[in-house]
């Protein structure tokens, strides 16, 4: 069963890369969207056994490697983490591909983006569903190059190519932490099994020291993935992929491996409160940093991508806090609204004729109604309004911070304020007010046809009831099914800090009150006094400073590409001029001595006569004397 | 006195230091020629000279030594020397069609 989820994604590419190309576009976008929703059922089935048997359902396909006694298996283990990751990632998948056939459907390269959706979704699926880290870890490449693969994807524009590298190159770094994590274990544990791991951190087999120092390389591989700081540029850059990419991978599914690979290492992580905190400080320092930055964005999607890395760093906030299953209910939530605004964007963006610039929007409302109320809807829910998804899994997490420390509370709650900022901002500015836009791009307006329409209104409708999942304690009998749900495969249980009622209601309170103030603020300001974003050259220090994303890329480039390009020139002449030498010379002599032997060879016969008498008058010659010699 | 026994006298009087040095003149004017002159048909007959400039010192050594495998040797060189004339003038008669001349220095295409 487990071994068809993952192979129903892998034919589907097989099938596109192959034959795609001649065959017309719906056929191969309905065959790839069907192997997802095959991979889909399945997962349903395997929710229902693992919600009979918490234990969990395993299944050896074959021997990785077997080095001298060192075994590792390619099985695949299917827990109640795995199944909601394994849900998550096949049905918001599924929305995702059946968009996609409509969004793309003008595109050249319609068979090859079908075919590498299919692959990430087989490589996301091995990941999620790996029972040892070297299972995982090919995934976690394979997810990496399909990253790459769509960021690209219009490789034609050099910007994009470059965008794509660097999100490779970034996920590199963060992938040595992973793999100096995976050889520690191999070294110290003798075995890449999360079970076994799990185990020898819990029986005190593995020394603290080295529990902290596994529990931090994975975390660095989880800030490469997940864009934490300080790996998180390439999020923003990576939007140069087609909009149901972001959607997919830069948003619901790859980004959030990182907070699977932590969850899933819970035994590892709960033991050691110095990667705990480190996890905590850089999920809070991200979530504030990304959504300052989100604050002055006028693109579209940068926006949306900024407000993902601030997301995912209040998912690591909770896991660096200990409510694991927190973490995971926002992960979900999160899965649905960033889905649904990245797929809303793109049906704007679609309107628009590739047109990004909020600044050149306006009005849109009224000529996409669809997309404007399922828009609406993922701002409302990702802003934390009353009893939508969003606002009772950041509820979660700020309630859980609260019980870890005051501070770390205060400033989750900033981050949490600012969302509501750049987000209203942004339905403001697209969707209210007049049309800013040239003449050709209006009369292009319209909705979006119902293949794109429908994703959005399934993902409008999950946002909004996402929260019945896990809700709060003050739901009485149905409060927190998701954390109790979840809780059997978490190997160290720890009591989550509870605060009293009275707290509950404050912090409710509170959530309500900085959504409120964000919405009002910001309809002040874009609505009634209809105020546009400043145009580049108009904008204030500050403002430009965070318009260029405080100069990160910039130091970055300062500080590693271009000492790195300059080491790399040195060495490059010093290769050339230096070592070069050696075999440039050698093949000086070479040749010289090849031109002088070419000119004894003339093609002319009477030549070639002299030279065999003269060679046979030699060797007569000198086997006389020989003979003289000898006797 | 037979013939032969005729033969033997003629020889020994004449001795084998005579036939060598004619055999070795004529070899070196088949050689000379074949370094210097450059008509093909020319060259081919100088190669004919030095293959019996080697005949004739294979027949005086045979005759000296009182041994007939010399003489064997002398009718194989002579087969084989038929054979590359006949082989020769037709190549002759092919460059010769295709370059209207003889002349070899002329055929120089295999240079490296």
């Amino acid at each position: 069963m487990l071994a068809w989820i993952i192979l129903l994604p892998l034919i589907g590419f097989a099938f596109s890369i192959l034959f795609g190309k001649k065959l017309p576009k719906p056929l191969v976008g309905f065959i790839a969207s069907v192997v997802v929703l095959g991979s889909f059922l399945f997962s349903i089935d395997v929710f229902n056994t693992v919600s009979a048997d918490p234990n969990g359902i395993s299944e050896r396909l074959f021997t990785f490697l077997a080095i001298d006694g060192f075994n590792v298996s390619f099985t695949l283990f299917a827990d109640r983490i795995t199944s909601i990751m394994l849900l998550v990632i096949t049905g918001v998948g599924l929305l995702i591909h059946v968009y996609s056939i409509s969004y793309m459907s003008h595109d050249e390269g319609f068979y090859k983006f079908f075919a590498y959706l299919n692959l990430f979704v087989f490589n996301m699926l091995i990941l999620v569903l790996g029972s040892n880290l070297l299972v995982l870890f090919f995934g976690w490449e394979g997810v990496g190059l399909c990253s790459y693969l769509l960021i690209g994807f219009w490789y034609q524009n050099p910007s994009f190519g470059k965008a794509a590298r660097k999100a490779f190159i970034m996920n590199r770094i963060g992938d040595l932490g992973l793999l100096l994590a995976i050889f520690l274990c191999a070294i110290y544990v003798g075995s890449f099994e999360f079970s076994v791991i799990s185990d020898a951190a819990q029986s005190g087999a593995l020394p603290e020291h080295l529990i902290t120092t596994i529990s931090i390389l994975l975390f660095v591989g989880a800030m490469g993935k997940s864009a934490q700081i300080p790996l998180y540029t390439w999020l923003p850059d990576a939007m140069a992929g087609p909009t149901p990419v972001s959607a997919l991978i830069h948003a619901a599914t790859m980004v959030t491996a990182g907070v699977y690979l932590i969850v899933r290492n819970q035994a590892l992580f709960m033991l050691s409160s110095s990667a705990n905190d480190l996890i905590m400080f850089i999920g809070l320092a991200t979530s504030l940093v990304a959504a300052v930055i989100a604050l002055k964005q006028n693109d579209i999607k940068k926006v949306l991508a900024y407000s993902t890395v601030s997301q995912l760093g209040f998912m690591f906030i909770a896991l660096g806090v200990g409510a694991y299953s927190a973490a995971m209910f926002h992960l979900v939530t999160h899965a649905f609204f960033k889905a649904l605004l990245f797929l809303g964007s793109g049906s704007i963006i679609h309107a628009m004729g590739d047109e990004q610039d909020m600044r050149r929007m306006g009005g849109l409302r009224k000529s996409m109604p669809i997309t404007f109320i399922t828009f609406l809807i993922g701002t409302l829910a990702i802003s934390g309004f009353p009893f939508l998804s969003g606002f009772f899994s950041k509820d979660e997490i700020l309630a859980s911070a609260f019980g870890h420390n005051r501070w770390v509370w205060g400033i989750a709650i900033i981050s949490a304020t600012l969302t509501g900022f750049y987000m209203f901002r942004l339905l403001f500015v697209v969707f209210f007010g007049t049309f800013r836009g040239t003449k050709e791009q209006k009369s292009h307006l319209h909705e979006s046809p119902w293949l794109m329409t429908i994703p959005l209104m399934i993902l409008a409708i999950l946002s909004v009831f996402g929260g019945m999942l896990n809700l709060p304690k003050y739901a009485g009998s149905l409060s927190e099914k998701l954390h109790h749900w979840i809780e059997p495969n978490l190997p160290i249980l720890r009591n989550p800090v509870h605060v009293s009622h009275s707290i509950e209601y404050m912090l409710v309170g509170v959530a309500i009150f900085i959504f409120l103030l964000a919405f009002i603020l910001q309809y002040r300001k874009y609505v009634l006094k209809s105020a546009v974003p400043e145009e580049d050259n108009e904008m204030s220090k500050s403002a430009l400073v965070l318009a260029n994303k405080l100069y990160v890329d910039e130091a970055y480039d300062k500080m590693f590409v271009e000492p790195t390009e300059t080491l790399g020139d040195y060495s490059s002449w010093f290769d050339r001029n230096i070592i070069g030498l050696i075999p440039k010379s050698i093949k000086g002599w070479n040749t010289a001595l090849a031109r002088l032997n070419a000119r004894v060879q003339n093609g002319n016969i009477e030549y070639y006569l002299v030279y065999m008498s003269l060679a046979v008058f030699l060797v007569l010659f000198l086997s006389a004397i020989c003979l003289k010699l000898w006797n | 006195m037979s013939l032969l026994e005729i033969g033997f006298h003629i020889f020994d009087k004449v001795g084998i230091s005579n036939y060598l040095f004619l055999s070795v003149l004529l070899f070196c004017i088949g050689l000379f020629g074949v370094l210097y002159r450059r008509n093909a048909i020319i060259l081919l007959m100088c190669i004919e000279l030095m293959l019996n400039a080697v005949n004739l010192m294979f027949v005086s050594f045979s005759s000296y030594l009182g041994d007939s495998n010399g003489q064997l040797f002398v009718f194989f060189i002579m087969v084989v020397a038929a054979a590359e004339a006949a082989v020769g003038l037709a190549i002759l008669v092919s460059i010769y069609r295709n370059t209207r001349n003889t002349d070899v220095s002329f055929l120089d295409n295999l240079k490296g």
